[in-house]
């Protein structure tokens, strides 16, 4: 194997890496297969260009492999690369039909989190002031309507969570409302999940459209007790 | 149905008093009427009641020629604007250095942008007469609105014209004394009328993003303040360093073929050097372009939310995970040339720096990691479900963009300390303050890594606009600082070293010349994607929430048939530039072949069919 042990040691050790170790850290879960795929491509074009830094380097890494395919009295190995040479063909093939063959398994979905709001939200100003009162009573309003499912603690894990995939937004997660600007929650808020934009289909939301039971200004103090509580700020310009 | 018809009874009693002329002549007309037949189908409508609105055109549609032909102007266009600026520099270092191979490496680059820019014009002109024809309405209100900087463009082409015929075709005669000045000078008013011949289409093409419509007024004033809308400056900074980064890297890749397909050791060298010019000038505006890039997306959020998440977070956000893709190859590309340009062009160089470049691989490849990891995964039912969503519990803090932007910085640190170490390798200090010099730049180079990645890491635990507005500008004040610090310590360094290995040009290896074409085929697939996004970011608006696209192509395509697209024009585009390179090289092809002969040729083996100077001296 020579140089070649090394690289595909290397490969070998990431895929389980990703696979088996990664997953059980605390707090993580399984990689999708795509993100596997992505590592393992960034993986094997790391190893290839430096293998192939210098002629030397090149040689020891390419001689095996072109030794193998094409090279004469190879002895045990000649069966080894009709093997390789009838079931690479057949691997291509199969991952190929697998991928257009229709299954009753759902698509993969490449889902987009943040659709563009309609035009008459954007930049809309929270006009319920800033008091602790307020904030207060957003808080409460919180607990009322919004706690079941997005957790009293604002992680995404109210007592109805579980039975939601995808789970309910995690306001604590940096990643999520820091990123947004006031208006975009009152939108999302307001119109819920059938209010979602026909563009960047398929939308998966059981956010309730509570336009029909909350009035804007509580909108608004639940938005402002939604930051506060999970120790957020709204993006904003100034 | 009446067209159709109407054709028939024009075709039909033809082909009856035709029949004695035989058969042949009946086909003929038939395919003829077969032709024509898609006429019918450029339909116009708006016909009857009012005046025209749109055209269409069958098969392709007039949306998808009109794409197509603009962004092929669009690179075409890149390339004869970005050319100028670097065969300037380049003439002007060869005036005031002395070096004659500058002189003669500006030529080339002027060469290749005469052929080219007709072509742009050509292009030019076709997208025109596709737009008055397809979109009349829409060609009709921005006329009103910017009919003044027409007539400026007009004259700007003019002047730009007569400039580089000036500048091309006087470039013998001008070669000594006072006419040298005049010809440096003619480069320069060339560039000066190119800098304006692309800021004044940027100001049509940003007005339908972020419009500024006034009512009143003069129509120089209405033109002025819709030229002066928030994107403008943003666009015409970013595209002038793209076009930067598009000329070097085209020249990069146009030096790289031809390395692969000469025989002469003389020529080898030249375009070896060439190609190391090439991807040089890539990389320098490459470093620079991910802060314009920044810039203009922060305007366009600003300008319009809606706008900005339909680009970052809404259904265009897959495109900036493929431009993640295509960049990072880049910077692989550009960094993988370097190293190779260590090991073979100076040799050994590579013992020495071998272990250097496996961290900077690793590192590259760790922060390219980072910048394509989407916050929403691509994931089937099962494995969202396991998740707990579309985002992954651990990996999902790489999707944003305090992530995206502390990688981006890194890369550019390691690309740009890849250059020193190209620049430093095979010289040896000899200053008496070289190694506090040296460990002021280790200190430097750690410490401003350290300080990118905690504002990285920061910028998640404050409010985002404290992390637009401080931690990122921080992050690249930072980059900025380490490039201008460290560059004039090592050329202070280099100046009193010890040259202990030459320079040999020449020696690459063939896979050295494809990584060039590498990389000027992903800097056009980042362009043709990057203006699908600017594009589509309108969605159903010819002039953002102004002018509504009522056409039936009101639409955004879908990411995969748009790719589609990108790819066409991209490969169409490859396709013409090496046409454009064919023709402006014929010359040169033919007086090598009648001056000394192939035969005659001391290295008569091309690099791409496996010959190199050491083999051939071996012999």
């Amino acid at each position: 194997m020579g140089a070649l042990g090394k690289p595909i040691i290397l490969m070998v050790a990431m895929y389980v890496f990703l696979k088996f170790v990664l997953p059980y850290i605390p707090g993580s879960a399984p990689l999708p297969s795509s993100l596997i795929f992505l590592y393992l491509i960034l993986t094997a074009s790391g190893i290839v260009i430096y293998e192939t830094l210098s002629g030397e380097s090149k040689d020891a890494f390419w001689g095996p492999i072109q030794r193998f395919l094409t090279g004469e009295n190879i002895g045990g190995l000649q069966a080894l690369r009709y093997g390789v040479l009838i079931l690479f063909p057949l691997l291509v093939g199969w991952q190929t039909y697998g991928s257009t063959a229709t299954s009753d398994l759902p698509p993969t979905e490449s889902r987009t989190i943040h659709p563009a709001p309609p035009g008459e939200y954007t930049g809309l100003v929270n006009p319920v002031p800033k008091t602790p009162e307020n904030i207060m009573q957003g808080k409460g309003f919180y607990a009322a309507f919004c706690s079941p499912c997005h957790g009293g603690n604002f992680d995404g894990k109210g007592p109805a969570a579980r039975g939601f995939i995808p789970a309910p937004a995690n306001f604590a997660d940096p990643t999520t409302i820091a990123m947004l600007q006031e208006s975009y929650l009152f939108w999302r808020i307001k119109k819920g999940g059938v209010g979602l934009p026909i563009e960047g289909a398929p939308w998966k939301s059981a956010m309730p459209r509570w336009e029909l039971e909350l009035p804007d200004e509580w909108i608004w103090k639940i938005i402002m007790g939604e930051y506060d509580g999970a120790h957020q700020s709204p993006r904003t310009w100034e | 149905m009446s067209a159709i018809q109407q054709e028939r009874e024009t075709i039909q009693p033809s082909l009856r008093a035709d029949r004695s002329h035989g058969g042949w002549l009946a086909s003929l007309l038939l395919a003829a009427a077969w032709l024509a037949l898609p006429s019918i189908g450029v339909a116009a409508e708006g016909t009857g009641a009012g005046p025209t609105e749109y055209r269409d055109i069958p098969y392709i549609g007039s949306r998808n020629l009109v794409w197509i032909v603009a962004q092929l102007h669009l690179l075409l266009a890149g390339f004869v604007l970005g050319v100028p600026i670097f065969a300037w520099l380049c003439e002007v270092i060869a005036w005031r250095g002395g070096e004659k191979r500058y002189d003669k490496l500006a030529k080339e680059f002027t060469k290749l942008l005469t052929s080219a820019y007709a072509t742009t014009a050509l292009f030019g002109g076709i997208l025109l007469f596709l737009l008055v024809a397809f979109y009349p309405k829409l060609m009709n209100y921005l006329t009103d609105v910017f009919f003044p900087s027409f007539l400026l463009y007009c004259l700007l082409f003019l002047l730009e014209t007569a400039t580089l015929y000036l500048y091309w075709y006087g470039w013998d005669a001008m070669q000594h004394g006072r006419k040298k000045t005049l010809h440096v000078f003619l480069g320069f008013l060339l560039n000066f009328f190119a800098l304006f011949i692309m800021i004044v289409p940027n100001a049509w093409a940003t007005f339908q993003s972020s419009p500024v419509v006034i009512s009143e007024g003069t129509a120089f004033e209405r033109a002025w303040a819709a030229t002066w809308n928030p994107t403008w400056w943003p666009i015409n900074i970013h595209r002038l360093i793209a076009n930067v980064v598009l000329g070097g890297y085209i020249c990069g890749a146009y030096a790289g073929v031809r390395y692969l397909s000469v025989k002469s050791q003389e020529d080898r060298e030249h375009y070896d050097w060439m190609g190391y010019v090439g991807n040089f000038i890539g990389v320098f505006g490459l470093l620079a372009l991910p802060f314009a890039g920044y810039w203009l997306m922060r305007e366009i959020y600003q300008y319009n939310q809606q706008m900005g998440i339909t680009l970052m977070g809404g259904f265009l956000s897959w495109l900036f995970i493929i431009q993640a893709m295509l960049i990072g190859v880049l910077f692989l590309g550009s960094n993988y040339y370097f190293w190779l340009g260590i090991t073979y062009r100076i040799p050994g160089s590579e013992a020495k720096y071998r272990k250097a470049m496996l961290w900077m691989l690793i590192s590259l490849l760790f922060c390219l990691a980072v910048w394509m990891t989407p916050h929403s995964l691509v994931a089937s039912i099962e494995e969202a479900q396991k998740m707990g969503g579309a985002h992954h519990p651990l990996l999902g803090v790489l999707g944003v963009m305090s992530a995206k932007m502390t990688v981006s910085n890194l890369m550019i640190l390691i690309t740009f300390m890849s250059f020193v170490m190209y620049w430093r390798a095979g010289k040896q200090d000899t200053a008496g303050w070289a190694k506090l010099g040296k460990a002021v730049m280790g200190a430097i180079l750690v410490l401003a890594s350290i300080a990118v990645i905690v504002l990285g890491v920061w910028g998640y635990f404050v409010p985002a606009i404290v992390r637009i507005n401080y931690f990122s500008t921080s992050q690249v004040l930072i980059v900025i600082f380490v490039i201008l610090t460290i560059t004039p310590l090592t050329a202070l360094l280099l100046k009193s070293a010890k040259t202990t290995t030459e320079m040999v040009w020449g020696s690459m290896p063939p896979r050295a010349g494809y990584s060039l074409v590498l990389n000027a085929v992903m800097v056009i697939l980042l362009m043709t994607l990057m203006g699908y996004a600017r594009s589509s970011s309108r969605v159903h608006w010819h002039v953002y929430g102004v002018m509504r696209d009522t056409s039936p192509y009101a639409y955004s395509p879908a990411l995969g048939s748009a790719s589609l697209i990108m790819a066409f024009c991209t490969f169409f585009f490859c396709i013409l530039v090496a046409f454009i390179f064919w023709v402006a090289t014929m010359g040169d092809k033919y007086k090598a072949a009648g001056g000394t002969g192939k035969g005659e040729l001391p290295h008569g083996i091309p690099a791409m069919a496996g010959g190199a100077p050491d083999e051939n001296q071996k012999g």
